[in-house]
């Protein structure tokens, strides 16, 4: 590493210092390093394919006067005409010249990087001294004048200390570094190179290597690019990045350097940075982060940890963790700072966290809430006052258009929804796509949407307020259909330890009289546990602690009849007809052992697992649901809980097929006095007159048949 | 997921709800690093769990150096001694589309199927009940074909072909730039192409033959125009989002700036407008992030 910075540090001293001289000379020295070796292999190269040697000497002669001048700082702007001038005379054959091209720069390069170790004492060249490397390299470089300390020198002080291997490996990157320095500034380098080496210098190799270039410098038509500078951003970044076999994935190198020509960062108009929406959900949760310290007061705190309804969802995260379900570590935690913010933002009595439901394009995070007492009726109450109000100006509409006639079909009576607090609107549910979004209420639910919710399949979508579009009309947009399906999966699979709840006694016996259903439970202080196995082996030791749902669509059933009769008794006959469709349903009372659920073809709805068998014995309970894919509950003895983490689908064997549309109803009653007839004829009309003056029930039949004759001339 | 970065592609997926419990996850780790040695392939792939009502598959797949190449497949109960399955072929399909509901958990369950088959004896054609046994082995083997055909993706350029036909995984692949990665297009199936033969030349001039050389998800059918937000990854740890209908609910991916997975779950039902007759299953097949030493 330090050699590396040192390395840094001389590029960045180099230019200020000699005015980027000292490169020329390097590079001067690369082309010069390998006429020696290579002047022969070069010509014999050559000799087949440009045939006779005195072509290539021409170039050489003209070349030393040429470029002698430039051997000074200031000459180096000087000298590149010449040598392009010269590439026409020396090549006489575009094509051997081409290949010559290619292969000159390469020897021009093994040479260079030959020479070094071969030329040099390796003593100087594996360990340098630090004073060399930092201090004056390149001063005793233009004292020795040596072409070939050049290259070594940034070797010796970028490589010296490490070991041999390392140092080959880094010796290419400095070749290719020389290579690209030639690059910038090429013609010059070609020419000031010839002075120095004069004496030796055949400057065939030199003009190839300069055809090369140029051949290379060549701007695509299409592109606007060259191959040189694509070939050199190339190596660049493989050099950066080394990777493995490079060789390998060079096409998918050279694809990603010729991409990254179409970034945005070329867009100079204006600074436009992506937008990312990672971005907004990260600026949407800090908020929850710092949510703690908005409070500083301590008292407040106080008394906020004494009346804490926040539950402790990363204990039964790590619980569900252990039974291998759970939505992680990272997200349940931001999941458990939003519910922290709706128990402070909210009179919350009671809240948890319910589970997560997808959608296509997000998912809810679902929060069961309980109010305190008396907190939420205000808003009930609006809700309701708005429904009226819609259902008014639906009939004030019917009231203008009285001229239509009206059906005489009529809808059997809306069955009520429960209030709060009571059967299946038992809770409230927060819902929210992200943690740190806002939490929306979900409507409460009624029964007829429960009743329909269990028609359909449909996907969430992640807007709530998007339309359910179904057989049967399913009434209300998603969040009911939401707040149906969160029902009716509560309904199913919360359920708990035999015990862990009991029945409040006192109301109980007074309120058996309502469908005798009990539906006040509370906590048992006397529960004790049970143990894991037992929780395992048997399906008893759990029960339902939520209320079945009725096919009504409600969890106590409501006799539909009761109003009916008070309200209307004018139709109580039609009432007595319809009577027998209204029995009474009972579900299975409250705390009902699963084990009494019903199978579905064949399908146990429960499965129970020990969450471990290498070590059962500090093994947790796990109950999943066959009947709702994604509900769990764990129970380690003592404690329990509930999830649900899926599509809000049950699950059903057979393909979801849609129910039938009911039978089409008669439109009218078909009988003679709405049938089409044409009008009679005049002379009709006096056969007619004529007829009934004559004689009353003979007539009758012939005018009858008259009249069919007559329609099915008609239809001809 | 990759075997080798089990835990990783694990916590990325574990917003779907699905899971591993720890003792689970760490004999995963132990013993398909043994798997990989003893079969000698040449990247293990965890692939997912199925769940069944008594006993859970844990299912592994070998990969050869070709990507492509048929996938072995290996079944777990208990998620240390590995089973090879045999491959899938049209038959299994066949038989095993008869059989509904849920695994059982065990191999060598037999499910009873009858079904009417007409007999011919002599001059009359009567029908006869014969009782189709189908080894719950069976089914196993072409449900994970089956969803592997449907819902395994990889995004446009984590593989590439190379010019001698075999697949490789492209080292130099950073994952899909936001507007890519919202784009169907720009998701492969993982499987042997079936419909890129039956593009016109029109259609595949485009193509770059060393990356498009599987199917794309944009055709798919239902088509669903993909919304942005689900392909969001949520901070670090993306959060696996449901793909829509085509790839049947479950089946989700995501992908980021530098390390990048897919992820193909099924719960088993595809969707109310096309339901497939598969079993609950949840399968993660997530690949390997670019890693760079």
């Amino acid at each position: 590493m330090e050699n590396s910075t040192a390395l840094g540090q001389d590029k960045e001293n180099q230019p200020q210092g000699k005015e980027g001289r000292p490169w020329d000379e390097m590079t001067a020295a690369a082309f010069q390093d390998p006429e020696p070796g290579l002047s022969k292999t070069a010509e014999s190269q050559q000799a087949p394919e440009t045939g006779p040697q005195s072509r290539s000497s021409p170039p050489r002669s003209p070349q030393p006067p040429g470029n002698t001048p430039p051997d000074d700082l200031t000459g180096s702007g000087a000298s590149p005409p010449p040598s392009p001038l010269q590439e026409p005379s020396s090549t006489p054959s575009p094509l051997a010249l081409a290949r010559q091209d290619l292969a000159a720069p390469w020897q021009s390069d093994k040479n260079a990087s030959v020479t070094p170790e071969a030329g040099t004492p390796h003593s100087d060249y594996l360990e340098p001294s630090p004073d060399k490397g930092d201090s004056t390299p390149h001063q005793t470089c233009q004292s020795q004048g040596n072409a070939f300390q050049q290259p070594q020198q940034p070797n010796s002080h970028l490589y010296g200390p490490k070991d041999v291997s390392c140092n080959n490996a880094e010796q290419k990157k400095l070749r290719f570094d020389i290579f690209q320095e030639t690059d910038s500034n090429s013609y010059d380098n070609a020419g000031e190179a010839e002075p120095g080496a004069s004496e030796a210098a055949p400057s065939m190799l030199e003009t190839a290597i300069q055809n090369a270039k140029a051949y290379l410098l060549q701007t695509s038509s299409k592109s606007g690019l060259n191959l040189y500078d694509h070939l050199s951003n190339m190596l660049t970044k493989i050099l950066d990045e080394r990777p493995e076999n490079a060789v390998d994935i060079i096409e998918n190198i050279s694809q990603d350097v010729k991409i990254a020509h179409f970034s945005k960062k070329l867009d100079t108009l204006q600074n436009e940075n992506e937008m990312l929406p990672t971005y907004e959900i990260a600026e949407m949760q800090k908020a929850l982060f710092l949510q703690g310290n908005l409070e500083g007061a301590d008292q407040e705190l106080e008394d906020e940890i004494a009346e804490n309804s926040l539950p402790n969802v990363m204990e039964s995260a790590f619980y569900f963790d252990q039974s291998g379900v759970g939505l992680g570590t990272d997200e349940t935690y931001r999941i458990f700072l939003a519910l922290k913010q709706l128990t402070d933002t909210h009179p919350i009595q009671r809240c948890r966290f319910w589970g997560k439901i997808f959608g296509l394009e997000m998912n809810y995070i679902v929060a069961e809430v309980e109010f305190r007492e008396g907190e939420d009726e205000e808003e009930v109450e609006e809700e309701d006052v708005t429904e009226e109000r819609d259902n008014g100006d639906s009939e004030g509409e019917e009231g203008d258009e009285d001229e239509l006639p009206r059906p005489s079909y009529k809808a059997p009576q809306a069955i009520p929804k429960e209030e709060s607090r009571a059967g299946a609107n038992k809770y409230v549910y927060f819902v929210c796509n992200e943690p740190g979004r806002p939490w929306v209420k979900l409507p409460p639910v009624t029964p007829a949407q429960i009743v329909i919710a269990r028609k359909i399949k449909k996907f969430f979508t992640g807007q709530l307020d998007s339309p359910i579009v179904s057989y049967p009309p399913f009434p209300g947009n998603e969040s009911n259909y939401l707040r149906a399906q969160i029902a009716r999966i509560s309904a199913g699979t919360h359920v708990s330890p035999l015990g862990f709840y009991q029945f409040v006694e006192e109301e109980g016996e007074e309120e058996e009289e309502v469908e005798g259903g009990r539906d006040n439970f509370e906590e048992n202080p006397d529960f004790e546990g049970l143990q894991v196995i037992d929780l395992v082996e048997s399906l008893s030791n759990w029960v339902h602690h939520v209320q079945h749902i009725l096919p009504q669509g409600r969890c106590n059933w409501y006799n539909p009849i009761q109003k009916s009769e008070e309200e209307e008794e004018e139709e109580e006959e039609k009432e007595e007809k319809e009577e027998p469709d209204y029995i009474e349903e009972v579900g299975p009372p409250l705390l009902t052992p699963i084990s009494e659920d019903l199978e579905i073809q064949n399908t146990p709805p429960w499965t129970t697992r020990l969450s471990s068998n290498v070590v059962p014995q500090y093994a947790i309970a796990v109950l999943r649901s066959n009947l709702w894919p994604g509900a769990y509950a764990f129970c380690n003895g003592k404690k329990f809980e509930n999830l649900y983490i899926g599509w809000g689908h049950k699950y059903s064997p057979d393909s979801y097929t849609p129910p039938v549309p009911p039978p089409v109803c008669q439109e009218y009653p078909s009988g003679p006095e709405i049938t089409e007839m044409d009008d009679p004829t005049v002379e009709e009309e006096q056969v007619f007159r004529a007829a009934q003056e004559a004689a009353v029930l003979p007539d009758e039949e012939d005018e009858e048949t008259e009249e069919g004759e007559d329609e099915e001339e008609d239809y001809d | 997921m990759d075997a080798d970065s089990l835990l990783l592609s694990l916590e990325l997926a574990s917003g779907s709800g699905q899971g591993l419990s720890p003792d689970r996850r760490a004999s995963l780790l132990t013993s398909l690093t043994l798997v990989k040695r003893d079969y000698r392939y040449d990247r293990v792939l965890f692939w997912g769990r199925i769940l069944g009502l008594f006993a859970d598959y844990y299912i592994a797949q070998g990969l050869s150096e070709d990507q492509l190449a048929p996938r072995k497949t290996l079944y777990s109960l208990n998620c240390m001694e590995w089973s090879l399955l045999p491959p899938a072929t049209e038959e299994m399909t066949v038989q095993a589309a008869v059989v509904k509901g849920r695994f059982m958990g065990d191999p060598s369950h037999e499910y009873e199927h009858t079904e009417l088959q007409k007999v011919n004896e002599g001059d009359k054609v009567f029908e006869e009940e014969v009782v189709v046994q189908v080894k719950e082995e069976t089914r196993l083997v072409s449900v994970i074909d089956q969803i592997d055909k449907a819902v395994a993706v990889i995004p446009r350029g984590a593989l590439f072909k190379t010019p001698f036909g075999p697949v490789h995984v492209n080292r130099t692949f950073e994952g899909l730039s936001l507007s890519e990665a919202k784009k169907l297009s720009s998701y492969f199936h993982f499987r042997e192409p079936v419909e890129l033969k039956n593009k016109t030349l029109l259609e595949k001039a485009d193509l770059d033959p060393s990356l498009d050389f599987m199917d794309s998800l944009e055709h798919d059918i239902p088509k669903v125009e993909p919304c942005p937000r689900a392909w969001l990854p949520k901070a670090l740890a993306p959060q696996p989002q449901a793909l829509p209908p085509p790839q049947g609910p479950g089946a989700s991916r995501w992908s980021e700036a530098v390390p990048w997975w897919c992820c193909a779950a099924c719960s088993g039902q595809a969707s109310p407008s096309t339901m497939l007759p598969a079993p609950r299953t949840v399968a993660t097949s997530t690949w390997a992030p670019v890693r760079r030493t």
